[in-house]
This record gives structure tokens, C-alpha cells and sequence, in this order.
């Protein structure tokens, strides 16, 4: 290897490192610029936080009339204390893979033209708007952690306990991936807007199909057998899979598979996206200014 | 070489043309009319490295459908555009980190936060150096007065304010292109006059290459040397700004100055009286008139001083396109 070579490999490293270190300040900047954009409003910001508690009392009071206080009874394979836990468990699920104005702000970017920023600025808009997603949660856990771990406290008669280390790293990673599979889903849909304009009813049944085929509303095994194919779907990881695993009902051996799909789910709906924004953007006519 | 380089460019909308009424929203279900508008067509021109070009046309006449192209928001039905090399559709990030596009509408600045956060966004989103950022923010800020301002959140700031905003925000990272789409529209005079200021110093200053479109012509009188005028997608004119009266107007504007202190009876069987301040008068008249009117009113007449004129650039303007106002160039 010549001497010219070594320099020309070494400043190759340089620009590469160079590059990454200029990616990683721009998302930090991006995170910390929506997080401060998060605070601004405090009232609203607080409000919408701690009013998210509300549905787990009401599920706590619905699912006790349903057992009648019989807590020895069984429906379905779920006893009285596994349902509130099961629920408990999908609201922290949620609160990762919930995307609050995610779709709606993509479609009315595109239907106002403000989604024009990100065709100008050398930016790439998904990673644009997952990072500023991230802010937007990340103040969120930081304003729940108190609400979220007095609730667990009051409840934690219902709750099973502690899992084995496996299960829990499983457990963190399937909240970690269900964000990003419902970031995913939301902004292609809100990417649909290209093509639609107008995505307002697809949302309304996306959130629908997603509250029934997400775990959301009752157990996933309480459906499947008469809808066989609800576990291939990416909604399941929304806020099933999640609760399940840390309830234990996924044997630990299938973990890996599982985690592989989920997985799996990523890149298709990355790819999706990709391809919806490449050529939505070739169609795209700008109105609005 | 041109640093933009536009040949036959053509842009192509389909629109949903909807009728009156409840009855046609119910068959707009069903079966849907459309027609096709032509926004930008065939259009060609070239700009060299530091020229600042006005372009000009009536609403819907396909300049921002131009500056879109330019920019690389929207592509194009047909044709080819290169600026500084670059095919801007690809949008490439070493293309986008060499242009800014500026509109009247709030683009680049986050509505809640204070300006100064936007722009140390753009500062990591532009890779300006920690030296350089700081450099151009004091000088960008002393120069649109505004260095107070950028610790208060945008939404609170009066629409000259955001403006100037907006502009420091196209320029931190030095652009070698910019182009601005109505950069005063909605402004009072006063701001009018700062940003048409800021714009002309700073460009002799950097020596960028702009291009111009505004409503106002005292903006592109300001600013500009040269313009393309274009109507209905397509250019009717490309030459310097001061040929567009005498290319287009049909009119001249007469003064006289008469000797024995009133405005004679019957002056206005030579034109059209625009301002009547005795012994002073200015008259409108057909071009192909001017020599023989003026030769009749001097040999009738005791006239002190004549001065003739073109017509003002708004006027012939407004002349132009009250003839060919309209979206474009529509077909079924």
C-alpha cells in the first residue's frame, strides 16, 4: 500500500466521521428544538397529559361490572386482575406508539404547501419529523413518569410479577419498535395526502381498525379465532404484543422470531414510506402559495 | 457560462373543474370533468453569475410556478432547467445547500420559538461553521435591524418583522442563489423601502445571483436591471427593465409648461389630461401622435418648457396584462 493511498483512506475516514458527527448534532438540535416548541404551551401541554389516565379508570370500573366482582372468574383465559394488568400494560404501550396529529400534520402540510420546507432545506423529512416525534414524547414521559408510576403503585394488586430479565429487555424493545412501527404507519398515511389531498376519513378508519385490531379494545386471542390473520398484521404491535410479552403469554423461546418480524414490519413500512414520498413528490403540485 | 440555464420549460396541472350546485357535487362522485392548465409553457431564459432578474406577469401568469421548478419543489411536464449545474428537481443536498427560496409566506421559522432557534437550526441543517454563523447573524441582524427581535417568538412579531426574519434565514448560509416570490407583499412602505434596501446592498455586496418576482414595480425599478415578463406560461419579454415601457406602452407622457400662466382652452384634443396644475399640464398621448401633436401645440401655443416621458412602469404594467389576465392557458 502506498503513502498517497494511506492519506487518501485516512481523510476518507475524516469526511465519513465528519459526516456522521454533523447527522448526529442536526437530530440532537432538531430533538431539542422540538422539545422546547413542546413547553411552550403549558397549560394544553399538562392538560393533554394527565387527562391520558382517564380510559384506564374507566376500563378498571368496566371490566370489574363485567366480572362482577368474581375475581376467580376466567373469560376467555384472562381473570379479573389479568385484564386490568393487561390494560395498564397497553397503556404504556400507547403512550410509545400513539402518534397524536402525526398523519393529519403531514396531510395538511401537503394540502397547504408548507411541506415545501422540507423539499428546500437539504433535510430529509421522515427523519425531520421521527426526530421531532421523539422530542414530543420524550417531554411527554418525562411529565407522565409521576402520573404513570402512581397508577402502577395503586394497581399493583393486579399486576404479575417481576419478569425475567429477558422478558423485560423484550419488553423495552417492543415499545421501542412499536414507536417506530407507529410513526410508520402514520406518516404514510399522512403521505397518502399526495396522491388524496383530503386523508381525514382513512384516518378515521385507521384509528378505528387499529383500536380493534391493535389489542387496543380487548385481547388479541379473544378475536383470532375468527380472525385468524389479526396476528400478521403490524397493528398488533401497537399495543398487544408489548402487553403480552411482559404478562408472559409469549413463551420465551418465540421472542426472537417475534421481535424478528416486528422488525421485519419496520423496514417494509421504512420502504413504503420511502416509496410513497419519492413519488408523491413527483406528482406533487405545490399549491397554496 | 449562464448560472441558470432554462430551456423550453413546461409545467402541466390537471384541475377538477367542478359546476354550481348540489346536483353537480352529487355527479362529481360519479364522473369527474377536468382540464388541463399550462402554468408554465415552452419558457426559456438564461442568467448570468450575479445578475439580479425581475420577472414579471399578472396572477397565474406561471412565475411562481417558475420559481418552483427552480427550486426543485415540483417537476417539471417537459423540458430542462440547470442551475449552477445542478437539475434542481433531483433536489440534491449540494444543490440545496447553494439556493434559498423566499415567499411571502411564512416558511422556514418556527412559529413558537424565537427566531434565533431557527437559525441555529439552519446553521447544523447548512453545516455553517460556529465562526462563520455568528459572523453572519451580527451582520445580517445589524443590517435588517432587527438584532433585538430574534429572542422573541415569531408568532409575536408584526409580518415586516417575520420578513426580515425570513430573509436573515435564507441568507445564513450564504446562497449563491436566491429567489424571492413576492419578498414585500403585505408590507407598509416603510418595511417595503428596508427590505428593497437590504436586498440591494447585500447583493452588491455578495454578488448572488436573483431572481425577482413582485407585484410592486417600484420593487423591481429598485432592484433590477433586467426583466422577463411572462403571461399565460410563456415569456413576452427579455431585455432590459427600462425597454418594457417603450416595448409595450402605447402611450407617452407629455408636460408642458405654458408661458402666460393658465392651461389654454382645448388642450385635451391632444390627450388624455392626467394632472391639470396651472400653467402646468401632463398629457397621455398615442405614441405614433407625440411628434405631430407637439409640433401643433407649439406652433398654437406659448410654451415655456416640454419634457416627454415615458409612462410609469406600473401603469404599462397594469396596461399589459389587463389584456392577458388569467391562470394560465386552460384546455379540456
Amino acid at each position: 500500500m502506498t503513502a498517497s493511498n494511506l492519506i487518501s483512506d485516512s481523510s476518507e475516514t475524516q469526511t465519513l466521521l465528519d459526516s456522521l458527527s454533523w447527522r448526529i448534532r442536526l437530530k440532537w438540535l432538531i430533538l431539542r428544538t422540538a422539545m422546547e416548541e413542546r413547553m411552550v404551551y403549558r397549560g394544553d401541554f399538562a392538560f393533554a397529559t394527565l387527562v391520558r389516565f382517564l380510559p384506564i379508570v374507566t376500563q378498571i370500573f368496566l371490566w370489574g361490572a363485567i366480572f362482577a366482582g368474581d375475581t376467580a372468574r376466567e373469560l376467555q383465559n384472562y381473570r379479573y386482575a389479568d385484564m386490568v394488568a393487561y390494560f395498564l400494560l397497553v397503556m404504556v404501550a400507547r403512550a410509545f406508539s400513539s402518534m397524536p396529529g402525526l398523519a393529519t400534520g403531514i396531510a395538511e402540510s401537503i394540502r397547504n404547501g408548507s411541506v415545501r420546507k422540507y423539499l428546500l432545506q437539504p433535510v430529509d423529512m421522515l427523519d425531520y419529523l421521527f426526530w421531532h416525534r421523539v422530542a414530543h414524547k420524550l417531554v411527554y414521559y418525562v411529565v407522565a413518569t409521576g402520573p404513570f408510576a402512581l397508577v402502577f403503585w395503586l394497581c399493583r394488586s393486579y399486576l404479575p410479577g417481576w419478569p425475567s430479565g429477558i422478558v423485560m429487555t423484550a419488553f423495552v424493545i417492543s415499545l421501542l419498535f412499536g414507536f417506530v412501527i407507529g410513526f410508520l404507519i402514520e406518516s404514510l398515511i399522512g403521505l397518502i395526502a399526495f396522491w388524496f389531498l383530503e386523508v381525514s376519513s382513512l384516518i378515521f378508519i385507521f384509528m378505528m381498525l387499529n383500536y380493534f385490531l391493535s389489542g387496543h379494545m380487548i385481547p388479541l386471542e379473544w378475536i383470532d379465532s375468527w380472525i385468524p390473520w389479526v396476528h400478521y398484521l403490524p397493528l398488533r404491535y401497537l399495543a398487544y404484543f408489548p402487553a403480552a410479552v411482559l404478562l408472559g403469554r409469549i413463551p420465551e423461546a418465540d421472542l426472537p422470531a417475534e421481535l424478528a418480524i416486528q422488525t421485519a414490519w419496520i423496514v417494509v413500512l421504512l420502504v413504503a414510506n420511502r416509496a410513497a414520498f419519492h413519488y408523491g413528490v413527483r406528482r406533487y403540485g405545490a399549491f397554496g402559495g | 457560462m449562464p448560472i441558470i440555464d432554462v430551456q423550453k420549460l413546461c409545467r402541466t396541472y390537471k384541475v377538477y373543474r367542478k359546476s354550481e350546485g348540489m346536483m353537480a357535487a352529487v355527479q362529481g362522485l360519479f364522473h369527474r370533468k377536468h382540464r388541463e392548465v399550462h402554468a408554465v409553457r415552452d419558457v426559456s431564459f438564461q442568467i448570468e453569475e450575479g445578475e439580479m432578474l425581475a420577472f414579471l406577469g399578472p396572477n397565474g401568469a406561471g412565475k411562481t410556478t417558475t420559481l418552483k421548478l427552480l427550486s426543485g419543489i415540483i417537476v417539471p411536464t417537459s423540458g430542462t432547467a440547470t442551475v449552477m449545474g445542478h437539475v434542481p428537481w433531483k433536489r440534491e443536498n449540494a444543490y440545496r445547500r447553494r439556493f434559498s427560496l423566499v415567499t411571502g409566506q411564512k416558511e422556514q421559522l418556527w412559529w413558537d420559538l424565537p427566531a434565533q432557534e431557527s437559525f441555529r437550526l439552519h446553521k447544523e441543517i447548512y453545516r455553517i461553521s460556529e465562526g462563520d454563523y455568528h459572523q453572519r447573524l451580527d451582520e445580517l441582524t445589524a443590517l435588517m435591524d432587527v438584532k433585538d427581535l430574534i429572542a422573541q417568538p415569531v408568532r409575536e412579531l408584526s409580518l415586516g418583522e417575520r420578513m426580515r426574519m425570513e430573509l436573515i434565514a435564507a441568507l445564513l448560509h450564504r446562497p449563491d442563489v436566491l429567489f424571492l416570490d413576492e419578498p414585500t407583499i403585505g408590507l407598509d412602505v416603510i418595511s417595503q423601502r428596508n427590505v428593497q434596501k437590504f436586498l440591494r446592498s447585500y447583493q452588491a455586496e455578495q454578488r448572488i445571483t436573483v431572481i425577482l418576482t413582485s407585484h410592486y414595480m417600484k420593487d423591481i425599478e429598485a432592484l433590477c436591471d433586467r426583466a422577463v415578463v411572462i403571461n399565460r406560461g410563456s415569456v413576452i419579454h427579455d431585455g432590459p427593465v427600462a425597454e418594457i415601457g417603450d416595448r409595450f406602452s402605447r402611450h407617452k407622457i407629455v408636460e408642458l409648461q405654458f408661458a402666460n400662466g393658465i392651461v389654454p382652452d382645448g388642450i385635451e384634443r391632444f390627450g388624455d389630461v392626467l394632472e391639470d396644475r396651472s400653467p402646468m399640464v401632463r398629457l397621455q398621448i398615442p405614441k405614433q401622435d407625440v411628434s405631430n401633436s407637439l409640433s401643433r401645440i407649439l406652433a398654437n401655443y406659448n410654451v415655456d418648457d416640454v419634457s416627454v416621458s415615458e409612462r410609469p412602469l406600473e401603469d404599462v404594467i397594469a396596461e399589459l396584462f389587463s389584456f392577458g389576465n388569467g391562470n394560465g392557458n386552460d384546455s379540456e
